[in-house]
């Protein structure tokens, strides 16, 4: 990956901006410039999601890829934002802890290196809401 | 549209080719389909080529002109071309040469697939994998694509109560399956405990609920039917060919453990062919993990959705049960060589049609099904075949 490319999603991975659509109120995180259900009617601006969600579903990654900073064991979830949409992120949390239901809410951490710049790449996680 | 019918296919082994190149093995099944047509190149219009990654895998791309080189073509300049819907390519090369047949524009066409997996390092594959499904907001935060599957299989196993010695039966039927398969990667029967005891990978999911990292290639050639006969007894025609999408990433979908894209494709599938699932003797389904059988079964509805693990363990989709489903051994027993799972499909359909599966045959098969996915349900090609 080459550093533009993560470089150009900063504020969304560090600040889960994402986007909404003003004709319907649609939320969209990841952030989609076009709204599929209004299309060209749709009025698309940032949204900052306020970082509370659910988690959907789960599982604990045994092994990773070799770029990812936690060599594994590690929870990779679904998670649904209060706002409606949902998205894959990892949980930080003891993996037995993770289960489906459970209330989580962003944290800005480290997620992978990249293998010869060396270059670390950051983005959000979710830690469990006590 | 005109009817249209597979007059020849062949299928190299699947495994782990080391000694062979991504040309040697597509040439090896085009040969055997040519010869099982009884057909000569100089007939071949067209040829479409499905292929998911030859630019990571083997560092070449232009895969349409290269196959239609090594095929002896270049001289004839047909047009050859290469689809690609990551593990879905196959399926889509396959419905692309039989819409080139049906519209009238090509007669006699050659839908190949192929992959050469095992030239790269283990994790490279996995990488390139990772691409099929959404890699700016999956694999970038740590997704793989067993965790995403495994994602699937814990909202279901959630939903529906399925027990995880259930799933395990799936792989343990298509070992089975695969064990009287000549083609087959793994032709070894499991039992339960093989799949309980392997190495976790992503919980649920344990290293015998997945496919592996497979090499090979399949090829079958399509004719109008009023012309089958000039080249074979057994013209087996194509009744249905459809195609669906869906969000490409997992998190987007309505219902994490419905492929709706299956849904929407076995459904036109079976409007085309005026046909219901009650009528299908064998389908080939997309079991990249042993969940996307249990999903693939209910979606296509052979079963109630959530019923699939109770079907499976008690034996309604082994041979000789109410449906039988993956005679081939499946992606998991097969092997899994991403672009030419599509096209090996159709070969194991002919094959049960035509009465030619040996070991593995389902008695007075008459219409098969197959269903190729993409991803983890982003592209879905749905087929259904049957005697003339
Ligand atoms: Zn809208």
């Amino acid at each position: 990956m080459t550093v533009a490319r993560f470089w150009r999603k900063i504020p969304q991975r560090y600040n889960l901006i994402g986007t909404k659509c003003e004709t319907c109120g649609r939320h969209f995180f990841p952030p989609r410039t076009f709204c599929p259900d209004c299309r060209r009617t749709g009025k698309i601006v940032d949204h900052k999601f306020s970082g509370k969600g659910t988690v959907v579903t789960y599982t604990v990654i045994q092994t990773a890829p070799d770029q990812f900073i936690s060599p594994g064991p590690y929870v990779l979830a679904i998670i649904r934002l209060d706002e409606g949409p949902q998205m894959t992120t990892q949980i930080i949390c003891d993996p037995k802890e993770a289960k489906i239901g459970m209330r989580v809410k962003s944290t800005f951490r480290k997620i992978a290196t990249d293998g010869e710049s060396g270059i670390i790449h950051y983005g959000t996680k979710f830690v469990p809401v006590e | 549209m005109r009817d249209v019918a597979v007059i020849g296919v062949g299928c190299t082994k699947f495994g782990e080719h080391w000694e062979r190149s991504f040309r040697d093995l597509f040439v090896e099944a085009g040969a055997l389909a040519l010869e099982d047509a009884q057909l000569s190149g100089e007939k071949i219009d067209a040829m479409y080529v499905g292929n998911m990654s030859a630019g990571r895998f083997i560092e070449q791309e232009h895969i349409g002109a290269l196959i239609a080189d090594y095929a002896g073509m270049a001289t004839r300049h047909i047009p050859s071309t290469r689809v690609e819907a990551a593990c879905a390519s196959g399926g889509l090369a396959f419905r692309q040469a039989v819409i080139a047949v049906a519209s009238g524009m090509e007669d006699i066409v050659v839908a190949a697939g192929v992959e050469k997996m095992t030239d790269v390092e283990p994790g490279e594959t996995t990488d390139a994998l990772t691409g099929a499904a959404d890699r700016e907001w999956e694999g970038f935060v740590g997704a793989t694509f067993p965790g995403l599957y495994a994602m699937i299989a814990t909202d279901y196993m959630h939903k529906y109560h399925m027990t995880r010695e259930q799933l395990a039966q799936v792989a343990v039927k298509n070992h089975f399956n695969g064990a009287r398969n000549p083609i087959a990667q793994y032709q070894q029967e499991i039992t339960l405990d093989t799949v309980m005891k392997s190495t976790m990978v992503a919980e649920p999911l344990r290293l015998f609920d997945c496919s592996p990292i497979t090499d090979g290639a399949a090829a079958v050639i399509v004719a109008p039917l009023d012309r089958a006969r000039e080249f074979t007894d057994t013209p087996i025609k194509v009744l249905a060919t459809a195609q669906a999408s869906d969000t490409i990433a997992l998190h987007d979908r309505r219902d994490i453990s419905t492929l709706d894209a299956t849904v929407a494709a076995g459904q036109w599938a079976f409007k085309m062919a005026k046909l219901t699932h009650k009528d299908i003797d064998m389908v080939e389904v997309h079991d990249c993990f042993s969940i996307a059988e249990i999903c693939a079964i209910e979606d296509l509805g052979f079963c109630k959705k959530g019923t699939a693990g109770k079907f499976t363990a008690d034996g309604e989709t082994a041979l000789g049960g109410k449906i039988p489903v993956n005679t081939s051994g499946g992606l998991k027993a097969c092997g899994h060589p991403v672009g030419a799972t599509g096209i090996k499909q159709v070969f194991e359909i002919v094959q049960q049609l035509r009465g030619d599966a040996g070991r593995r045959q389902v008695d007075g098969a008459k219409i098969g099904m197959t269903h190729n996915v993409g991803g983890t349900g982003a592209t879905v090609a749905v087929h259904i075949l049957g005697r003339v």
